[in-house]
């Protein structure tokens, strides 16, 4: 009688296992790749010093000068040192910090929304609204992101004042910058979700679907957008990492985020000049985009391998 | 009997690099309300492409649909546009496909899929379409509906994803179902089910149904009316029974004589029919069937006939008359 009830109820668990669905799946085959855990770790824990100390800290600090204490080495008042006039490195890899992660995040969000639309439009009317997006996208891919980048930032400085957002000031530069990236960052992704319409369109389930009177727009973004979301993760959180190097880079060449507003980019600028004398300079906010970049695309690898829906493994 | 929809000349065709594809060429019929219409004839014939192009599901270009009208409830499908079809599509008139494998949205679940008819047309809120989802399954016999409408297509069989297209056709209540050869994808027992389950639905709601088939078998036991379509004309139309013991066109003749009988000797080879269904790039002058026609003569390939009464309710295209003929 009880193995009898024994094998009823295993029979009955195997039918009542819950089922999959693709986030379950995806949450699955994630949690075996290793890099990908580390990123996604490394990332909460960076984004965790870039928010929490600031609780304690404020930006005034970061941004206090004080010639007095100009170059200072890291010392116990303050631990990552002194920059060239005199500002406390570690407040301003906080509040840097911030910045930093706002701009990669915003400039993905610009990448994605821009991709989605031109990528989607394109590929799914087809004919010539087709052949005029992306001969515009190609158009935008034979110019080099970072050339565009210089032009639209040198451009665009200066030209948008300060903003008063919660309490705290930003330099009108940081929108530009975001803006730019976002908009200069979509033709890469637009490809993809074109391409992935122009296949996904023509597949039964659409017609089905157009066959019980659903409305265009809800065919596009219920139907075969949902279909698309793996490569369109994927290329979001690869630019994020994408946004932040561009910008360490472009507020490197003095063109990007004004001070006194601190990203871990513009920290870098002038730091060239005291590579031997104050490594500190340079060393903190250098090893923070780099763990940063990292972990960003880590998590983008993991996230590409779970998501493939060839991969069978659970 | 009330008429429900009335085909008069419809004409569709496909522009490609190939050339103009004359895929449905002056189609009519009529169809009265609660009644079976079963459409046969070979693959690629022009049996979906004339369905698809009375729901506005051919894609224009490279289709085209050059002439014809279709009165449903005095209005014509034909030229409405794409916003008023919308409205008619899943609601007065469902549609479901051959192969439920494909015909579902893999990333969706079920509930998603079923009840987005209900909300666009039926305008019901989410509580209401979920408990209407749960009873629609459970119409279509569908086991533990209520946890089951959760469930992505990938969890369901062949079988079971086909209930589930006929209770997402049958949401709004439609008055007509055009069913474009359910069964084919589906194994013999199963497709008995289903069968099963659509005459038990036509029953219930009272709707009419056009069933499009290659599969004369099945057409015996659920039509009432029966179309025979070849190279995209109609060359027969009648009754289920006249059409299976009187049938007037060589096509139709050969169609019956290749179907397997449990009391044919054995030994004896199943009948074809000699060639291949014409090609349709080029409009035929003559009759379209002329080429692997057992009776041909000179005048066949000169014209088309046109579709001639020969008995009450009963049309053939064709230059002689093949009463009582066998092949």
């Amino acid at each position: 009688m009880s193995s009898l009830s024994s094998v009823a109820s295993l029979a009955a668990d195997t039918l009542d296992a819950p089922p999959l669905s693709l986030g379950e799946l995806t949450y699955r085959r994630f949690r075996r790749h290793k890099m990908a855990i580390f990123g996604a770790i490394m990332l909460v824990l960076l984004a965790g010093y870039a928010f929490i100390p600031a609780l304690f800290i404020s930006e005034k600090y970061a941004n206090y000068t004080d010639t007095g204490l100009r170059l200072n080495a890291p010392s116990l008042a303050h631990p990552f040192g002194t920059d060239t006039i005199g500002r406390d490195i570690l407040a301003r890899t906080i509040y840097g910090g911030q910045i930093s992660i706002l701009i990669g995040i915003t400039a993905a969000v610009l990448e994605v929304l821009a991709g989605i639309l031109i990528g989607a439009t394109a590929g799914f009317y087809g004919g010539w609204i087709d052949a005029i997006l992306m001969r515009l996208t190609e158009a935008m891919l034979n110019i080099p992101q970072i050339f565009l980048l210089i032009v639209m930032a040198k451009f665009f400085a200066g030209g948008i004042p300060d903003i008063h957002l919660l309490g705290r000031t930003f330099s009108g530069s940081v929108l530009v910058i975001m803006m730019i990236i976002g908009l200069t960052s979509w033709p890469y992704l637009a490809r993809i979700v074109r391409a992935e319409f122009l296949s996904i369109k023509e597949r039964e389930y659409i017609l089905a679907a157009r066959a019980t009177g659903t409305p265009t727009y809800q065919i596009i973004f219920g139907h075969i957008l949902p279909n698309c979301i793996a490569p369109i993760v994927v290329t979001a959180t690869l630019g994020v990492a994408n946004a932040i190097t561009l910008e360490a880079y472009i507020s490197f060449l003095g063109l990007g985020v004004r001070p006194p507003t601190a990203t871990w980019g513009n920290m870098l600028e002038g730091a060239y000049n005291y590579i031997e004398s104050a490594y500190w300079l340079w060393l903190f906010p250098g090893l923070l985009i780099v763990l940063i970049v990292l972990s960003i695309n880590f998590l983008g690898d993991g996230l590409r391998d779970a998501l493939d829906p060839r991969s069978r493994t659970v | 009997m009330n008429t429900l929809l009335e085909v008069t000349d419809l004409r569709t065709r496909f522009h490609t690099p190939e050339g103009t594809i004359f895929a449905v060429n002056g189609v009519s019929f009529t169809l009265h309300e609660a009644e079976t219409l079963a459409v046969v004839g070979e693959s690629g014939c022009g049996k979906s492409v004339t369905m698809m192009s009375l729901l506005g599901l051919i894609p224009i270009p490279p289709g085209e649909i050059v002439s014809g009208k279709a009165l449903y409830h005095g209005k014509d499908l034909l030229h409405l546009s794409e916003n008023e079809l919308e409205h008619i599509r899943g609601k007065e008139i469902a549609m479901i496909f051959q192969d439920p494998m494909t015909s579902l949205n893999p990333v969706l679940t079920i509930h998603r899929q079923i009840t987005e008819s209900l909300r666009t047309h039926m305008g019901m809120d989410a509580t209401k379409a979920t408990q209407q989802a749960v009873h629609l399954l459970d119409l279509v016999g569908i086991p533990d509906a209520a946890r089951r409408l959760n469930e992505y297509p990938h969890q369901f069989s062949g079988g079971m994803r086909q209930r589930v297209m006929i209770a997402m056709a049958l949401a709004c209540m439609p008055g007509l179902l055009i069913a474009d050869e359910p069964t084919t994808a589906l194994d013999v027992t199963i497709q008995a089910q289903i069968i099963e389950l659509a005459m038990r639905m036509r029953e219930q709601l009272g709707m009419a149904m056009i069933w499009i088939t290659h599969d004369l078998g099945v057409v015996a036991g659920l039509a009432e009316r029966v179309i025979v379509m070849y190279a995209g004309y109609i060359v027969e139309e009648a009754r289920v029974d006249d059409l299976y013991e009187d049938p007037r066109h060589p096509y139709t003749l050969a169609l019956l004589a290749a179907l397997p009988r449990a009391d044919r000797r054995r030994g004896q080879r199943l009948k074809s029919i000699p060639g291949a269904p014409p090609n349709l790039l080029v409009e035929s002058k003559g009759c379209p069937f002329a080429p692997r026609c057992e009776l041909v003569a000179e005048q066949c390939w000169a014209a088309n006939p046109a579709l001639r009464s020969v008995a009450t309710d009963h049309r053939t295209a064709c230059w002689f008359d093949v009463k009582g003929m066998q092949l």
